[in-house]
C-alpha cells in the first residue's frame, strides 16, 4: 500500500492540509496538488534551479525535497511575489531589462534573487553572476537577468532609504 | 524521474533513528537530500525505508573544544558557512565551502551527507582528509570512531554498516600560526572539482617549513594525503624550487580516469594545483608569521 | 492634444517596447503544457530500450498491469492498424536520401538507439506509471552497435539497422565551378581536418503532450510543447488517417525549443492512442533523462577540407569531404548537412567549391537542426581555413578576410549553389566589410596587440579571434496571419507562428499597430492553435519575423483599408480623407469626426436579411499569406577575446563583440536578447557541451552534472553593434535574428584560443575545445611555472 501522511504547510501565507504519498516531491505537491504551477520542473536532479522556492525563508530546490518534509513549514513560491497584484521591484526589473524570454527558468531566477538581494543589497556584477550560478537559462545568455538583478538592487536600495 | 515507493520515517532522536536502521532492511538515511534525492529521482537508489534525519536536532551542532572542531552530521553547509566560530578557528573550511555547490544546495546540504556520499572530489571530504577528521558513528550496537583514512572503502562507498549512521565529525584544528590554501579546478563554478588541493604550511623561526599537510582530491576514490611529499617539504625553504619539486612528485601519483577526464590530465592538475596551493599557503604563512 | 492621440508611434515597428508576455511569466501564471490539468487525466511513462541496438522479442506486461492504478500497457502489437502500418513521416524528402529509415511509434522488432520507446504505460499518476514501466519485461537480444560515423562507413562495419544495405543514409555533392581544375593552378593549398561534436538544444522545459479524444467526432485535441502546431497536426492526420476536423493541435507557452521541438516524436502518437483507448485525457511530460536520451541533438561532423589561394591570399577554391552523423534515423532528411554545405562560402568570394557530403547512420539519437541548424559547423570550418591562410602567408587575419569579402555593390550576389529551398543561393543584401570593420572597432582590435603584450609580461595568454557569417533566414513557404477586429472593437491576430521565447506576441502586435493606429497593447496575438487559422508552418529557422511579420503587416494593411472603405460609406466621405488612430477612423481634417473600429466592425458583418453594402466581403478581417521567393540573408561578425590558463587549459572569455545585421529591426531590445542568448549557446558548443557515448553507443551524459551548460559566470557580457541593411524581398525589410548569435561564436572562440597559444604553435581543430585537450596539445608547455 502506498505510504501516506497528512501534512499541513503554509504556502504563500495560506495554510494547506493534504494527505499525500510520502514519496511526493515538494515541487510536484506545489504544482499538481496545490495547482501552483509557477514553480517549474526542469531537471529533477537539483542542477537547473527552475524549481527554486523559499522554505522557511531560505532557498531550496523543490525537486530535492519531499512534500512531507514541509509539514509545519512555510513555503514561498513565485506566486507570492506580486501579492498585491502589482509586479514587485525585482519582477518589474526583469521586464524592464528583458530578463526573460521563454519564461521557464524565470520563477527559479526570481526566487534565487529574492533571497540574494535580501542578503546582499549592494551586489556587484560578479557577485550576481555567482549567485545565479545555480540557475540555468538557455535563452537569455544571462545578460538581461544580471542587468535586472543589478537594476532591482539599485531600486530596492532607493525605496528602502 | 520520480522516486520509487518507500516507507518514510522521521525519527526525532538518534536512538530512534538507529532503532529504525536496526529493524529495517534496505533503509537509507536522508540528510540534506542534495545527493540522495537526485539518485532516488533517477531510481539509482531505491530504498524500501527512508529515514529522514532532518528532525533529529541533536545531530546539528558546531563546537570548538580543545583544539578540535566538532560538527554534527546534520549541520547544514549553510550553518558552517555562516559560523563565526569556524571563521575564527578554521577559516580554510570557509574557503573550501565557497566552492561547494550553490546557495540553494548549501542551504539544505549537510556535512554528514557530503561525507557519506563520498564524491571523490567533494570539498568537504578533502577538508576532512586535510584536518585528520574522525568520524563518529553510532548504531544500536554502540558507537565507534573511524579515522577518515578508513572511512572511504571504495568509490562512493563508506565503511558504514547498514545499521550505522554518521553522527558527527571531529576535525583537528590547525596550529595557530600557519598558512593555508584551498585550490581546485572545476569546469564551472559550483561543480565538483576535477582535482582539488588543500594545504597547510607552518614556518619555523628561520622561515623554513616546519609542518606541511596536503590533501589531494580527484586522483582516487578518496582524497590522498601524500606523506612522502609532506615529509620532503620539512626543513625546506618555501621557495619556487621547493614547490616545483613537490609538484613534480604530485604528478607521479597514479590517478583514476572516466569518460570525460583522463588520468594524465588529473595528474597534470595535481602537479599544477599542488604548486599553486603551496605558493598560496606559503604567502599566507609568511603573512601570519609577520602579522 | 486629445487624450486619444495615437500613441502607436511609440510602440510600433522599431520601438523597444516591454514585452506583453512578461507579466504572466513573472507572476508564475504562464501556461506550459505540464501546467494544464484536465479532469480525469491519466499519465504516461515509457519503457525504453536500454540498448543502443537490439532485437526486441517477447514483452510481458502482466506484472505491470497488476499494479494498482495502472490502466494500460501499450506495445507495438496494441497500436491501431493505421499506426502499425507506417513509420513516422520523413519531414523533408529528397532524392539524395538513399535509405529513408524512420522509426515506428513503438519499436516493432528492433531498437536503434538507447531510449527508443518500446512500450507506453498509462497510470493514475506519473509515479505509478514509472513503477509499472519498471515491471514491463522485454526480451532484448543486443546487436552490435555503431557508435562512430567514420567507423560506420568502413568495410565490415556493423550495421546500425539490421538488414540495411549500408550505414549511408545519403550522399550528395555540392559544387560551384570546377574546383579540381582551379586547385591545380593555385599558388597555395592548405588542408585542415576539423571535428565538430554533438550538442543538444537542452531547453529548460522538456517536451510534453496531452491528448484528449472526443468520441463524437472521433477526433483529438493535442496540447503539445512544440515549434509548430500546424505541421504536427499534419503529421498526426497522416498517421491516424483523419480528416482536417478531427485533429486540433494547440501549443501553449513553450519553454525554449531551439529546433528539436520542431520535430515529430513518437510519444505524441502514443498519448493520442492511449486517450482513444481509455477515453480519458493522457499526459506525458518528458523528464530530463528522457530528454538526454530521446530529444534530437545536432551533428558530429568530420571535415577534411582544402583551401586554395593565390599569392595575395585571394580564395581560388574550397573543396573536401564532410561526414555527417544523422544518428539512428533521418526525420529531417538531409536538411541539416545541406544547410551546412551551402553555408560554407559565407561572406567570401569562393569561385570554385566542391563538397562531398555523406550522411551516416549510427545507433545514437537522431541529429536534426539545433539553433544555427548546421551553419555553426560551416562557419567554424571556413573561418578555421581563413585563419590558416593568414598564418601560412603571415598576414593579419582580418586582412585576409577583407581581401575576400563579397562587396556590397555585388548585391544581389549569386553564390552558385542551390539552397534547401530549391533556389539558387542569392544573397539579397548586406555589407560584410562594414560588419567586420564595425565589430573590430568595437572590440578594439587595433589595441589588442598592446593588451596581449602586457598580459604576456604577467604570464597570461590572451588571444583574439573573429568569425564572419551569412545566414539564410526567413525561409518559406509562408506563415499565414489573420487580423480580425471583433464587433467589440477588440483586435486579435491569429497565426501559426509558435513562439518559444522569441516575443512574437509583442513584435507581431507592434507591426499591426502601425497600420491599425492603436497601441500594441490593444492587440492580442493568438499563436499556434490550429482551430484559429487554417494554415501554418511554425517557428524555426529564424523565419517568423519575416514570414508571419510580413503576413501580419499585409493583413493589417488590408483591414485598415477596409475600415476606411466602410467608414467612408458611413461618414459619406472618400477614403483618402481618412486615417486610423487611437482606435478610430478619423477625418484627417477634423479628427473629432470619427467612427470607432467597433462601429465599423459591427457594420462589416452585415445585418440578417440585408445585402452587404458596397459589395465588400464581410467581416473587418483579413488573412494574408506572405510567400517569400527565397531566403533573406542576415549576416554578422563575432570577435572573441580570451585568456587561456596554459597550466590548467581553462579558457575565459574576457571580451565579446557582435556586429549583427538582420535588416530592419522590429524591436531592438528583443533582437539584442536573441543575439546575446545565441552567443551563450555558441559558448557552450565551443567550450563546454559534450555528449559522451561508450563503445556500444550507450549515452553516458544523461544529466546536467555531466553535460555542462554555460552558467551565468561562464558567459561573457556581449557588446552588440546593430547594422541595418534592409532586405528588398519583403515589405518590412526584415531578416531573421534568432540564430545569428550562435552561428559565428564557435569559430571566433576557437580562433581566439589558437591565437592565445600562438607561442606554442598549437592548432585547434575541434569543438568543443576542453581544458584537458588544450593541456594535451600544449604538452610540456602546460607545466608552465611548475617546470
Amino acid at each position: 500500500m502506498a505510504d501516506t501522511r497528512t501534512i499541513s504547510a503554509i504556502v504563500n501565507g495560506k495554510s494547506h492540509t493534504a494527505t499525500i504519498e510520502t514519496r511526493l516531491t515538494l515541487v510536484d505537491f506545489l504544482r499538481h496538488e496545490l495547482k501552483l504551477t509557477g514553480t517549474h520542473v526542469g531537471c529533477e536532479h537539483g542542477v537547473c534551479g527552475a524549481c527554486t522556492v523559499l522554505v522557511g525563508g531560505i532557498s531550496a530546490r523543490a525537486c530535492l525535497m519531499l512534500a512531507v518534509q514541509c509539514d509545519g513549514l512555510e513555503v514561498a513560491t513565485v506566486e507570492s511575489l506580486a501579492a498585491d497584484g502589482k509586479l514587485n521591484t525585482l519582477q518589474q526589473a526583469f521586464q524592464d531589462n528583458h530578463g526573460l524570454q521563454c519564461g521557464f527558468c524565470t520563477p527559479g531566477m526570481l526566487m534565487t534573487l529574492t533571497e540574494f538581494l535580501r542578503d546582499h543589497p549592494e551586489p556587484n556584477e560578479a557577485q550576481v553572476r555567482e549567485a545565479l550560478s545555480g540557475n540555468l537559462c538557455r535563452c537569455t545568455g544571462y545578460q538581461g537577468i544580471v542587468d535586472a538583478a543589478l537594476d532591482a538592487a539599485k531600486k530596492m536600495r532607493g525605496t528602502t532609504r | 524521474m520520480k522516486p520509487a515507493p518507500f516507507t518514510y520515517h522521521d525519527p526525532r532522536s538518534v536512538s530512534d533513528a538507529v532503532a529504525l536502521l536496526a529493524t529495517h532492511d534496505n533503509a537509507r538515511v536522508l540528510a540534506g537530500g542534495q545527493s540522495l534525492m537526485p539518485m532516488m529521482n533517477f531510481r539509482y537508489a531505491m530504498p524500501d525505508h527512508l529515514i529522514d534525519l532532518n528532525k533529529v536536532s541533536e545531530l546539528a551542532y558546531i563546537r570548538v573544544e580543545n583544539n578540535t572542531l566538532n560538527i554534527g552530521a546534520m549541520t547544514r553547509q549553510r550553518d558552517i558557512e555562516f559560523s563565526a566560530d569556524i571563521g575564527q578557528h578554521c577559516p580554510l573550511l570557509h574557503a573550501a565551502l565557497a566552492h561547494v555547490g550553490h546557495r540553494q544546495t548549501r542551504n539544505r546540504g549537510t556535512l554528514g551527507g557530503s561525507l557519506c556520499h563520498q564524491d571523490p572530489s567533494a570539498e568537504m571530504v578533502n577538508m576532512a582528509a586535510l584536518l585528520d577528521a574522525t568520524m563518529h558513528v553510532v548504531s544500536q550496537r554502540g558507537a565507534r570512531d573511524i579515522p577518515l583514512a578508513d572511512f572511504a572503502v571504495a568509490y562512493m562507498t563508506t565503511a558504514l554498516e547498514p545499521d550505522e549512521l554518521l553522527a558527527g565529525v571531529t576535525f583537528a584544528l590547525p596550529a595557530k600560526k600557519h598558512g593555508h590554501a584551498f585550490v581546485e579546478f572545476a569546469r564551472r563554478h559550483g561543480d565538483f572539482a576535477i582535482v582539488a588541493c588543500s594545504t597547510m604550511l607552518a614556518l619555523d623561526s628561520h622561515g623554513n617549513i616546519s609542518n606541511a599537510t596536503i590533501a589531494l582530491s580527484g586522483l582516487s576514490h578518496a582524497p590522498l594525503r601524500p606523506a612522502a611529499i609532506e615529509q620532503a617539504l620539512l626543513g625546506q625553504k618555501p621557495d619556487a624550487a621547493t614547490f616545483k619539486a613537490a609538484a613534480a612528485e604530485a604528478e607521479k601519483i597514479s590517478a583514476i580516469s572516466d569518460a570525460y577526464v583522463s588520468s594524465a590530465y588529473r595528474q597534470h592538475l595535481a602537479r599544477v594545483l599542488t604548486c599553486r596551493a603551496l605558493e598560496q599557503a606559503a604567502a599566507h604563512a609568511k603573512e601570519m608569521q609577520h602579522g | 492634444m486629445s487624450a486619444e492621440k495615437r500613441p502607436d508611434s511609440l510602440t510600433g515597428f522599431g520601438a523597444s517596447v516591454k514585452r506583453k508576455e512578461d507579466p504572466a511569466f513573472l507572476r508564475g501564471e504562464g501556461q506550459f503544457v505540464d501546467d494544464i490539468h484536465l479532469p480525469d487525466m491519466l499519465h504516461a511513462a515509457f519503457v525504453r530500450s536500454p540498448y543502443a541496438h537490439a532485437k526486441v522479442g517477447a514483452i510481458d506486461k502482466h506484472a505491470a498491469l497488476e499494479l494498482p492504478g495502472v490502466h494500460a500497457v501499450i506495445t507495438f502489437a496494441d497500436l491501431p492498424e493505421e499506426i502499425r502500418r507506417q513509420t513516422m513521416p520523413l519531414l523533408v524528402p529528397h532524392p539524395a536520401i538513399k535509405q529513408p529509415l524512420l522509426p515506428y511509434a513503438l519499436a516493432k522488432d528492433e531498437t536503434c538507439y538507447a531510449g527508443e520507446p518500446v512500450a507506453c504505460v498509462i497510470a493514475d499518476n506519473r509515479y505509478i506509471a514509472e513503477d509499472a514501466a519498471q515491471l514491463v519485461e522485454v526480451d532484448y537480444e543486443p546487436l552490435p552497435a555503431v557508435n562512430d560515423c567514420r567507423a560506420a562507413i568502413e568495410d565490415g562495419a556493423p550495421l546500425a539497422h539490421a538488414g540495411a544495405e549500408s550505414n549511408i543514409a545519403a550522399r550528395f555533392p555540392v559544387k560551384v565551378g570546377d574546383a579540381d581544375r582551379a586547385f591545380a593552378g593555385a599558388a597555395h593549398v592548405f588542408r585542415e581536418k576539423i571535428y565538430q561534436h554533438r550538442g543538444g538544444p537542452f531547453f529548460m522545459e522538456c517536451r510534453g503532450a496531452i491528448a484528449q479524444y472526443d468520441a463524437q467526432s472521433q477526433g483529438y485535441t493535442l496540447h503539445v510543447s512544440s515549434q509548430g502546431s500546424h505541421r504536427l497536426k499534419r503529421c498526426m492526420l497522416d498517421m491516424f488517417d483523419l480528416g482536417d476536423h478531427q485533429m486540433r493541435v494547440i501549443t501553449p507557452d513553450v519553454g525554449g525549443g531551439f529546433g528539436p521541438k520542431g520535430s515529430f516524436y513518437p510519444e505524441y502518437i502514443n498519448v493520442a492512442v492511449a486517450a482513444r483507448l481509455l477515453r480519458r485525457p493522457v499526459k506525458w511530460i518528458e523528464d530530463r533523462r528522457e530528454n538526454f536520451l530521446t530529444t534530437h541533438q545536432e551533428r558530429d561532423q568530420y571535415w577534411d577540407m582544402e583551401i586554395a589561394v593565390d599569392a595575395n591570399a585571394k580564395i581560388i577554391g574550397v573543396r573536401g569531404q564532410l561526414i555527417h552523423e544523422t544518428g539512428a534515423y533521418v526525420p529531417w532528411g538531409i536538411v541539416l548537412p545541406w544547410i551546412t554545405a551551402t553555408t560554407v562560402p559565407g561572406p567570401y568570394v569562393v569561385p570554385h567549391f566542391k563538397l562531398d557530403v555523406i550522411s551516416v547512420f549510427t545507433n545514437k539519437i537522431q541529429t536534426t537542426p539545433v539553433r544555427g541548424a548546421g551553419r555553426p559547423e560551416a562557419v567554424t570550418t571556413m573561418e578555421r581555413l581563413m585563419d590558416r591562410v593568414a598564418r601560412e602567408l603571415k598576414l593579419d587575419r582580418a586582412e585576409v578576410r577583407r581581401r575576400n569579402f563579397i562587396q556590397p555593390e555585388q548585391m544581389p550576389y549569386k553564390v552558385g549553389i542551390i539552397f534547401r529551398d530549391g533556389r539558387p543561393v542569392t544573397y539579397d543584401s548586406g555589407d560584410y566589410p562594414a560588419s567586420q570593420a564595425a565589430a573590430l572597432k568595437t572590440a578594439d582590435y587595433d589595441g589588442f596587440a598592446k593588451r596581449q603584450l602586457e598580459a604576456r609580461a604577467q604570464g597570461r595568454y590572451l588571444g583574439i579571434g573573429m568569425a564572419n557569417a551569412v545566414e539564410a533566414t526567413g525561409l518559406g513557404p509562408y506563415e499565414s496571419a489573420t487580423v480580425r477586429v471583433a464587433t467589440s472593437g477588440k483586435i486579435v491576430i491569429y497565426t501559426g507562428a509558435t513562439p518559444q521565447g522569441q516575443s512574437h506576441k509583442t513584435t507581431l502586435a507592434q507591426i499591426a499597430s502601425d497600420q491599425l493606429g492603436v497601441d500594441f497593447n490593444d492587440i492580442t496575438v493568438v499563436t499556434a492553435d490550429t482551430a484559429t487559422i487554417a494554415l501554418g508552418i511554425g517557428s524555426f529557422a529564424a523565419r517568423t519575423a519575416v514570414n508571419a511579420g510580413s503576413s501580419v503587416h499585409m493583413a493589417a494593411m488590408e483591414v485598415a483599408a477596409k475600415a476606411k472603405k466602410i467608414a467612408a460609406g458611413m461618414m459619406e466621405c472618400v477614403e483618402d480623407d481618412l486615417e486610423l488612430s487611437g482606435g478610430y477612423v478619423r477625418l484627417k481634417s477634423a479628427p473629432d469626426v470619427k467612427k470607432s473600429l467597433r462601429e465599423i466592425a459591427v457594420k462589416s458583418i452585415g445585418m440578417p436579411g440585408f445585402s452587404m453594402a458596397g459589395g465588400l466581403p464581410p467581416g473587418l478581417e483579413h488573412t494574408a499569406h506572405f510567400t517569400p521567393d527565397q531566403a533573406v540573408y542576415s549576416s554578422g561578425t563575432h570577435v572573441a577575446e580570451v585568456e587561456v590558463d596554459i597550466e590548467t587549459g581553462e579558457v575565459k572569455i574576457v571580451r565579446y563583440t557582435v556586429a549583427h545585421d538582420c535588416g530592419r529591426v522590429i524591436n531592438p531590445m528583443v533582437v539584442e536578447g536573441q543575439v546575446v542568448g545565441g552567443v551563450a549557446h555558441g559558448v557552450g558548443n565551443a567550450l563546454y557541451e559534450q555528449l559522451a557515448f561508450d563503445e556500444n553507443a550507450q549515452p553516458l551524459s544523461t544529466n546536467f552534472g555531466e553535460y555542462l551548460l554555460p552558467m551565468a559566470a561562464d558567459v561573457p557580457k556581449v557588446d552588440l553593434v546593430h547594422l541595418e541593411t534592409p532586405s528588398p524581398l519583403n515589405p518590412l525589410g526584415i531578416k531573421g535574428a534568432g540564430e545569428g548569435g550562435t552561428i559565428s561564436a564557435i569559430g571566433a572562440i576557437l580562433g581566439a584560443v589558437e591565437h592565445a597559444l600562438e607561442p606554442f604553435d598549437v592548432r585547434i581543430a575541434e569543438a568543443p575545445i576542453s581544458p584537458q585537450r588544450i593541456v594535451a596539445l600544449l604538452g610540456e608547455h602546460a607545466r608552465g611555472r611548475t617546470l
